[in-house]
């Protein structure tokens, strides 16, 4: 007897949705006998992660200032991958993005710069898209493998916001601490609502989301990017230009990182500091898998992340949750997703007897 | 000691979780797979072995659970993508952010207590010679086991047929099926010979190189032994020369201190995943004109 997967015609509609939905159960179900086994209270440590965060607007609200970034990243990472272009250095373009948009208020720090806001999100998508065109050139040119380039990338993006900040950014009335002064007023992104957190960065997301949504559902590059994907044959035989689909992708992956990036120093943080990177282009990743890479999708999926980070800050301190257990939940829903999609893409067949 | 023994000294020792690991990989990419989970098998086989040291006391004991408990989360990888046919980058995300978070969970109660490392020992005269002797050649007997089974590995995968198999599995998975391999299986064994040997890999961070566990220790030595192997372009002899020039600049601020020059040490730190895209860009280029 063999067990067999066998291709699908068409991809069951109802699977889509429940892939993601039975992948939630399952990791819950796992992190709890997990947890109970850890000695961890599993039903707190549960209501803490997944109810918690609805219970006080506060905590809600840092679940929408957690979101713009992984909604952001994710949507233009998506982008990639449904072309094949699997740009895992987000979190490089994310840093890239800090540092370019940083810029300013560290050269201006009395925000005597017009239009410095402005300046600072363009500087950061910018700096994003370049560095991501980078593999994307290398990719083209060379056939250089883009994941471990711009991988690669990050590492080295890591270590130059290591240089500014020990370097030249570093506030010298900062107590040697590796962060820039603070941003001037008008270097900081309005507030989305009064007395929390969440900024005009959610809308950037969310418009990110509606292009992504009119270009890969609705218009013909869309078709292009993800026929390149499905088949990369059928492409060519199309006379879709590949080099074309390939720096598309990554740019457009780099600029969303790297404006995420921007937003990020900002907006809550309100300096450029060494905890800019704290995982972001990789999370996003698991976003954007987890919403199935569609546009609708990964909304649904970045907020799930963050009430995760949300939940997972507040199972801490409630049900003396390690801080680590939400890598291991993000981990296993990953994991549990990409298990569930198979049965979306494939059916089993069981073969008794004679074999091929 | 000088600037230039400790170094000396540290560079074998700071390269060996390195060679494990990108050795390891470096099967794995020969059957033609990508496992990114590196970090994560790192983390975990060093929390899991740190436990059982500080426990039982004995390292070998460590040593073996540690590979045990990388090959398993390597497992989930290989269930994933070739039982399942996920995608290979996702599923190798999945491990590693999974990897990170167990090891976290599991080793939460053992920060700041420490064990014992290894005694070193060294090679009868050749410890003898002045200066390089006591240097590079007295270590812990870790090192001489990698070492010899750097050997091993060479000699496999060039001199015997199972090396010929996994590479013919790797170069064109459809005509080693064919001829009737078993090419699931393989790239099954590999995967779970990558996942032990980063197990290891992260044992001898926890246990041996600094005795103690503390959450991060890896701190992306994992993604630097995925360098590694493209850097030594899939050959065992030149991952390991590979690894202990990583292990060199890893140690970058010391380094930079022995040669006595002033460059940012975040320069020297980046220079690793600098020279791996320039390799990239030479491999991926020498391919495209033999093709």
């Amino acid at each position: 007897m063999k067990l067999r997967l066998i291709r699908r015609d068409e991809a069951s509609r109802l699977a889509m949705f429940g892939a993601p939905v039975l992948a939630l159960i399952l990791t819950c179900i796992t992190s709890l006998v997990l947890f109970a086994l850890l000695g961890v209270p599993a039903g707190k440590a549960l209501h803490s992660l997944l109810l918690k965060p609805f219970l006080s607007w506060y905590s809600f609200s840092e679940v929408l200032l957690k979101m713009a970034p992984l909604l952001l990243i994710a949507q233009g990472l998506a982008i990639g991958f449904r072309a094949n272009v699997f740009n895992i250095g987000a979190e490089g373009q994310f840093v890239i993005g800090a540092l370019c948009a940083s810029a300013f208020p560290v050269y201006f720090p009395e925000g005597n710069f017009p239009l410095m806001l402005p300046a600072m999100i363009i500087a950061g998508g910018v700096g994003g898209t370049i560095y991501a065109s980078i593999a994307a050139g290398l990719r083209i040119r060379f056939g250089a493998s883009e994941i471990l380039v711009t991988l690669m990338l990050t590492f080295i993006a890591i270590q130059a916001l290591n240089y500014f900040l020990l370097g030249p950014w570093k506030d010298p009335r900062g107590f040697n601490f590796p962060q820039t002064v603070m941003f001037p007023e008008n270097a900081l992104l309005p507030l989305l609502f009064e007395n929390v957190r969440p900024n005009i960065s959610l809308i950037f997301g969310l418009l990110a989301s509606l292009f992504a949504y009119l270009m890969m559902e609705h218009h013909f590059r869309g078709y292009q990017l993800r026929t390149s994907g499905l088949s990369p044959k059928a492409a060519l035989y199309a006379g879709f230009n590949a080099p074309k689909m390939i720096l598309l992708s990554l740019a457009l992956s780099g600029l969303a990182a790297g404006i995420a990036g921007a937003s990020e120093v900002a907006g809550p943080l309100g300096q450029l500091q060494r905890s800019v990177a704290t995982g972001y282009g990789y999370a996003a990743i698991i976003v954007a898998y987890v919403g199935g890479l569609r546009p609708l999708g990964i909304i649904a999926s970045s907020f799930l992340i963050s009430v995760l980070y949300i939940g997972g800050d507040s199972a801490t301190v409630s049900a003396g949750l390690p801080v680590a257990a939400v890598e291991v939940f993000q981990g296993m829903l990953l994991a549990f997703y990409l298990l569930t999609f198979t049965f979306i893409r494939f059916r089993v067949q069981i073969d008794r007897g004679v074999s091929a | 000691m000088s600037a230039l023994e400790f170094l000396l000294a540290g560079t074998l020792a700071a390269a060996l979780p390195l060679l494990l690991a990108a050795l390891g990989e470096m099967v794995v990419e020969k059957t033609g797979l990508l496992n990114l989970g590196l970090e994560g098998m790192m983390a975990l086989g060093a929390a899991i072995a740190f436990i059982c040291v500080y426990h039982s006391g004995s390292h070998s004991f460590g040593f073996l659970a540690a590979s045990l408990a990388g090959a398993t989360l390597a497992m989930l990888f290989a269930f994933l993508v070739i039982f399942l046919k996920a995608n290979e980058v996702a599923s190798g995300l999945a491990v590693g952010v999974l990897g990170l978070g167990l090891s976290a969970l599991f080793g939460k109660n053992y920060e700041s207590l420490t064990i014992s490392g290894l005694s070193e020992f060294g090679l009868l005269a050749l410890s003898k010679i002045p200066v390089i002797g006591p240097a590079l050649f007295t270590q812990d007997i870790v090192v001489w086991l990698a070492i010899t089974g750097t050997m091993v590995l060479w000699f496999i995968l060039n001199k015997t047929k199972l090396g010929l198999i996994i590479a013919a599995v790797g170069e064109n998975a459809e005509a080693a099926r064919a001829i009737g391999y078993p090419v699931g299986a393989i790239r099954c064994a590999a995967v779970a010979f990558g996942g032990g040997m980063c197990g290891l890999a992260g044992a001898y961070a926890s246990t041996v190189y600094t005795p103690l566990w503390a959450d991060g220790m890896i701190a992306g030595r994992g993604w630097i032994a995925l360098a590694l192997v493209v850097f030594g372009t899939w050959q065992t002899g030149r991952v390991a020369f590979g690894a202990v020039l990583f292990g060199v600049l890893s140690l970058g601020e010391l380094t930079a201190q022995a040669i006595g020059v002033a460059i940012p040490s975040q320069v020297l730190s980046s220079l690793p995943y600098f020279v791996t895209i320039l390799m990239l860009v030479a491999i991926s280029r020498h391919r495209r004109h033999s093709s």
